[in-house]
């Protein structure tokens, strides 16, 4: 890792990620993929999200789906974890409650596959900073 | 496309199932089916208008539907494309329909300023952090801003501690700034405690790099270079990704020497909490980082002035802290746009106890606790019904009914005889006891308090013991006026703020439930049936038909009476464990 020496250094860093330039974070381009993000704060942890992680890493992979699977903070959905956010290509990101190994299988299969949606989706209902600009 | 259905417990209630059987028989029906989807979704958390159907991909929301619109939907919209207008959602105001959800005020209702990364970014790679915006604040206060700029920019955003007593955190960092020394510390208090409150654990595991970079900020214009985050030792999730993120920004050298080669240094060091909840109290904190006892110190002199190793010292909470690079980057004039007049910005809540969505949620100040539980938080459980909420843990108090349209703010909440704390809300239903409810967050403080004053070491054991022989049906009215004056003693003489807030869910539920307690020592009843010292199970004599299931099941063979004859329960056996209900086909046995 280099190390930011100026301003204008972290603008160039924060651009080159941004447009996905930065070589060291993906060599693939995150907008043809599909984005997994699993909720892994204590509390999804603890409801049962690492096992599901692991599913996705090793399902999208074996059933030859090019997909990135990252970790993410808690999504305050306490009631329904563990919750998995999947963006596909083009489209807006979901969340899916509730999700264990049965339902994580159905979200490849029907979702990810096929864009089907599946029973269990918490709407968004929030905004964010950005949206509100 | 895709039709939704909400499929939460409240929508569920008002017959969403079979909403959803009427909507994918009407699509077979004219064959539709394989175009049109039906899904089942989460609660949309406007409950009140439920149950909901949204139309994607054009977001049309539907609100009160009936299982016998479904017809009308799928023949106008989804086969002539024209919106059902009498469905739509019309606005309270202009009474106009409004085909859009993205239009809806409700959906504005939770804005995300602090948790703007938690369950965005991956936490643990300083790269997401940064391609949101991360660490420009940093960089923007070390080139054009002076440690004063800082300093008066976070004064006008109007910004206070979220830790609980709302102190401007802009006047702390005056104070600190002012303080002449070689050495100063910037402290980010991580020990969170308060039971069922934990918004700072999971913007430390969601987004810890928003709390380094504020930590910085604040050091620039304090004039420190050394921080220390004191978390505690049960947080283990949350100390790996702070330590993931201090070495990803000291890599950087977004962290240490010359950062952004403006010659400002600034490092950052973990110290662990035991989980003691007066570690939270910001003496006893420092007391504890220099390996004393946890124990709180009469201010002054205040941290700001003497505070770590006798140096001056800045506490902020964490998060205080993750809303400061957004405050720096947007603007004072930008979040002091947001909340009531004296209380800026946004607040996380924890919203825990019967409530139907769990969870943690992020409001503007100014929010209604009838927005926040109702709205947001989808209602009560089980459909019962609302009978108070405590904001602010052990140290606030709980409000009622008459106080759901208040808007939630520091000074608001004060008033009402409660307060903000670190935003921990936790809601009771009909079947909760207030006197038991007292009384669990007295056993709270009695355990948690460092016992080195007198009012809080021996008089909130007092005070807890009057609850338990209250509880025990062997309270007198007496004993109410006592809690009372003991109460208000404690909040007078204690040292800290433990114990000047330790009485408030005792005073509070007196103020609000004063009946429930006379209920207790004068009829030696609990009306929510939950002091089992006050219950008795009876067996109503013209419900039962002798079938023995009751008496079968009794552990301690309480029950007495012979096939097809009428049972009785002997009180001075019973020792109430309620199996002998659960198992009665006939409703005969009540708790009285």
């Amino acid at each position: 890792m280099s190390q930011i020496k100026s301003l204008a250094d972290l603008k160039k860093k924060r651009e080159e990620i941004k447009t996905g330039l930065d070589v060291r974070i993906k060599a693939i381009d995150p907008e043809k993929h599909v984005q997994v993000k699993v909720a892994m704060a204590t509390c999804g942890i603890a409801a049962g999200a690492k096992p599901i992680m692991e599913f996705f890493i090793e399902q999208l992979d074996r059933r030859n789906i090019p997909g990135i699977v990252t970790q993410t903070g808690c999504m305050g959905y306490c009631y329904a974890e563990p919750t998995v956010e999947i963006k596909l290509p083009g489209k807006d990101p979901v969340v899916f409650g509730y999700v264990d190994l049965k339902r994580a299988d159905q979200i490849i299969e029907k979702y990810i596959k096929e864009g089907e949606l599946i029973d269990g989706i918490i709407p968004v209902n929030y905004e964010t900073i950005d949206s509100k600009e | 496309m895709h039709l939704l259905v909400c499929g939460g417990t409240g929508c569920h209630a008002s017959e969403s199932d079979a909403i959803v059987w009427n909507l994918r028989d009407e699509l077979e029906a004219k064959g539709l089916s394989e175009k049109v989807q039906v899904i089942l979704t989460g609660c949309f958390g406007f409950c009140e208008k439920g149950p909901i159907v949204k139309v994607m991909p054009d977001n049309t929301f539907y609100v009160q539907v009936k299982p016998e619109d479904a017809q009308e939907i799928v023949e106008e919209h989804i086969i002539k494309g024209r919106k059902v207008t009498r469905l739509l959602y019309h606005d309270p105001l202009t009474k106009e329909p409004i085909g859009d959800s993205k239009h809806m005020g409700f959906f504005k209702k939770q804005l995300r300023i602090v948790l703007r990364n938690c369950g965005f970014i991956n936490p643990e790679n300083i790269d997401e952090y940064i391609a949101r915006d991360g660490y420009m604040a940093l960089g923007k206060v070390l080139t054009e801003m002076t440690p004063q700029d800082v300093i008066r920019e976070i004064k006008d955003s109007g910004q206070r501690g979220r830790g609980g007593a709302g102190f401007p955190t802009g006047l702390k960092w005056e104070i600190a700034s002012k303080s002449k020394s070689d050495v100063k510390y910037v402290v980010c208090n991580a020990d969170e405690g308060d039971p069922g409150a934990f918004m700072d654990r999971s913007v430390l595991e969601g987004d810890p790099h928003s709390v380094l970079e504020a930590m910085a900020i604040c050091g620039y214009s304090i004039g420190a270079s050394n921080g220390l985050i004191y978390v505690r030792a049960e947080y283990p999730l949350a100390i790996h990704r702070l330590k993931v993120a201090i070495s990803q920004a000291r890599e950087y050298g977004l962290l240490g020497k010359d950062i952004l080669g403006t010659g400002f240094n600034f490092d950052i060091q973990l110290r662990y909490g035991a989980g003691a909840f007066v570690c939270g109290e910001e003496t006893a904190l420092i007391h504890s980082m220099e390996g004393l006892r946890g124990e709180p110190t009469i201010k002054p002199p205040f941290p700001a002035e003497a505070g770590f190793l006798g140096k001056p010292t800045n506490v902020n909470n964490v998060e205080t802290l993750a809303a400061i690079p957004i405050i720096i980057l947007k603007g004072a004039g930008w979040f002091n746009k947001i909340g009531t007049e004296k209380s800026k910005g946004t607040k996380v809540f924890a919203l825990a106890g019967k409530i139907n969505n769990v969870g943690l949620i992020e409001v503007p100040m100014g929010t209604t606790l009838r927005e926040v539980i109702f709205e947001i938080g989808g209602g009560i459980r089980n459909g019962k019904k609302f009978k108070a909420v405590q904001t602010g843990g052990p140290s606030g108090g709980c409000l009622t009914e008459k106080h759901l349209d208040l808007p939630i703010d520091f000074d608001n909440l004060v008033a009402a005889g409660s307060m903000m704390g670190s935003g921990g809300m936790i809601v009771m239903d009909e079947d909760d006891c207030m006197v038991s409810f007292a009384k669990f967050f007295l056993d709270f403080t009695v355990e948690e308090s460092c016992g080195k004053c007198a009012p809080c070491r021996i008089g909130n054991k007092r005070l807890n013991e009057l609850l338990n022989q209250i509880t025990e049906g062997k309270g007198t009215m007496s004993d109410l006026d006592r809690l009372k004056n003991m109460s208000n003693v404690i909040k007078d003489t204690s040292l800290c703020g433990l114990g000047q807030s330790s009485p408030n869910p005792v005073l509070s539920t007196l103020n609000n439930f004063m009946n429930e307690y006379v209920a207790h020592v004068v009829d030696k009843k609990c009306p929510a049936g939950q002091c089992k010292s006050l219950m008795e199970y009876y067996i109503i004599p013209e419900n039962c038909v002798g079938c023995t299931a009751c008496a079968r099941v009794c552990p301690v063979n309480a029950i007495t009476g012979q096939r097809k004859e009428i049972h009785k329960i002997n009180p001075d056996v019973c020792i109430k464990c309620g199996a002998c209900k659960e198992k009665c086909k006939f409703d005969a046995i009540i708790i009285r």
